[in-house]
């Protein structure tokens, strides 16, 4: 009893340090000053002046568009890939594939974006919303790649078989049995990517050359400049917008894990 | 059914042979030439001669294995613990939650905390130690770098806890482990993927936080990534950057050699 109660010490610590940098930003977007040391009095200001400045709303979107599309993108190329690596059996390509799809998972964010900047500079490729979304696609793949691959290694082939043996085609057998079974390995890649792409500025920071901007690049620009509580009007509807997706994300989670527990309660009371 | 395979298999070949490989070539290739355009090997004779270049290089290992380290410290028994919640979903995406604020709003909630009038400087005020220069030191950096990597290193091990089967936890303490011998023995060997996933996620991205050497380190600590976002995009000498990026690749293979999945034996 003593034992746990630590432990739940320990993690609301972490919780606490995790959550604390954020809510202070928020704390201070209603504040009347123009630094992050005194809270003076309750004010909507910042939040107005958030709304009214165009430049900021459109590389919002822009933000979104670029996370929204990259990791949807990366999760379908992502799938494939997993296949792919799934189905070579010869244990050195297998590796050889897999130490290739890892390159860009542990490579530092700098070594993509100057090689990135390289290639896209070699290939004449113009620098802006297309080379910062093809960055984004490509350093989310992996990560897809490594979500779906341990849901299809630990999938009994013995499924597949059944279905085969059952007179199930090929897109059969991936529609009804493979897809349903792979799909938690699916969503956590698509959230990963997602997040990737949101949490990105040094990529983007080398391929967006001059006219296109993401979030990161804009804060990082106005955080060498000082503090403007704009910004932290700014994260607190940025943090809102997670929680939003976080929470439709675990009831999507929650739904589907009950949907396996019933049919699971459902398979028990049959055996009986 | 070869042809199937062939197919399905265009998009994923594509992405390895133009964004994996040929960005990688390019890089060493860019490495042999100087801001000129003339094919040299001067970059590596002035990396290698020069010491700044390699206490730089030092340096920058010697900071990303302190981040490590503190972050792994503190992500493990978070993991550990966190996986014999109730809810324990809801918890992990709790953790996962920061990191979708975006990197660089957390680095300017620090210039804020650390700041010379900020809470942290209040705090240290009221116990009557006087405000200190907390921001643009290399403390600030290793705390504010670990603060950022800490979801990334719990995630991996808590999902390798996840996947640990309950018999064998219950099958050590039926032959008389006791808790600390069931962690030792069972839990922490096979957790390990885990961890090395947690620290190559880690140690190899704490070599290239040239932002927060920027924002939060004041430019005191130079990283490998420093340097290269300095000769790309501010002195544009793109060969002596890809020198550096060579290095980092180096660096790079190195880590992954270390905790990359060794072949099991046995069986």
């Amino acid at each position: 009893m003593k034992r746990f109660r630590w432990q739940n010490i320990y993690l609301a610590l972490v919780f606490l340090v995790l959550y604390i940098p954020i809510f202070y930003l928020i704390f201070y977007s209603f504040s009347q000053g123009h630094n992050m040391n005194h809270f003076s009095g309750f004010t909507w200001a910042h939040y107005q002046e958030l709304f009214q400045d165009q430049r900021m709303i459109e590389i919002v979107l822009d933000t979104l568009l670029v996370a929204l599309l990259s990791s949807l993108l990366a999760t379908i190329i992502g799938l494939l890939g997993a296949l792919v690596i799934h189905r070579v059996k010869k244990p050195m390509w297998k590796n050889t594939l897999l130490s290739l799809n890892n390159i860009l998972m542990v490579s530092p964010d700098v070594i993509i974006g100057a090689s990135f900047l390289i290639f896209f500079t070699f290939l004449g490729f113009k620098l802006g919303f297309g080379s910062v979304l093809l960055s984004h696609i490509a350093f989310s793949i992996p990560i897809v790649v490594l979500m779906v691959l341990p849901k299809l290694n630990e999938m009994n082939t013995s499924l597949v078989d059944a279905a085969r043996d059952l007179g199930a085609t090929q897109p059969q057998v991936f529609s009804r049995v493979v897809l349903p079974y792979i799909a938690p390995g699916i969503f956590a890649g698509f959230f990963m990517a997602f997040t990737y792409s949101l949490d990105d500025f040094a990529v983007t920071f080398f391929v967006t050359g001059n006219g296109f901007e993401t979030l990161a690049v804009e804060i990082y620009a106005r955080a060498r400049q000082g503090i403007s509580l704009e910004i932290n009007a700014l994260s607190a509807l940025m943090f809102l917008f997670s929680l939003v997706l976080v929470a439709g994300y675990y009831v999507l989670n929650q739904y589907n894990s009950s949907k396996k527990g019933r049919k699971r309660r459902m398979e028990a009371n049959h055996n009986r | 059914m070869k042809r199937a395979h062939g197919f399905y298999s265009v998009p994923y070949v594509l992405w390895l042979a133009l964004f994996v490989i040929a960005p990688l070539v390019l890089i060493v290739y860019q490495s042999f030439f100087n801001i000129s355009g003339q094919f040299t090997f001067d970059n590596y004779k002035l990396y290698l001669s020069s010491g700044t270049y390699l206490r730089m290089t030092l340096n920058s290992v010697w900071y990303a294995l302190l981040i490590t380290a503190l972050t792994l410290l503190i992500s493990y028994p978070t993991a550990y613990w966190l996986s014999q919640t109730k809810h324990k979903q809801l918890w992990l995406l709790l953790i996962i939650l920061p990191t979708w604020i975006n990197l660089l709003l957390k680095a300017y909630a620090f210039i804020g905390i650390f700041s010379q009038g900020g809470s942290v400087n209040r705090f240290l005020q009221f116990f009557g130690f006087g405000a200190h220069q907390l921001l643009f030191t290399n403390t600030s950096f290793i705390l504010v770098a670990a603060y950022i990597e800490i979801p990334f290193m719990i995630l991996p091990i808590f999902n390798a806890i996840d996947e640990l089967k309950p018999s064998l936890l219950n099958a050590s303490k039926d032959l008389g482990a006791t808790n600390w011998q069931t962690f030792s023995k069972v839990v922490f060997p096979l957790t390990l993927d885990g961890v090395k996933a947690g620290v190559q996620a880690v140690f190899i991205p704490s070599l290239s936080l040239f932002m927060l050497t920027r924002l939060i380190g004041g430019n005191k600590v130079i990283t490998l990534g420093t340097a290269i976002e300095e000769h790309f995009l501010v002195t544009q000498n793109w060969g002596m950057g890809s020198t550096i990026g060579v290095v980092l690749i180096i660096a790079m293979i190195a880590i992954m050699f270390l905790t990359g999945e060794r072949k099991k034996r046995g069986r």
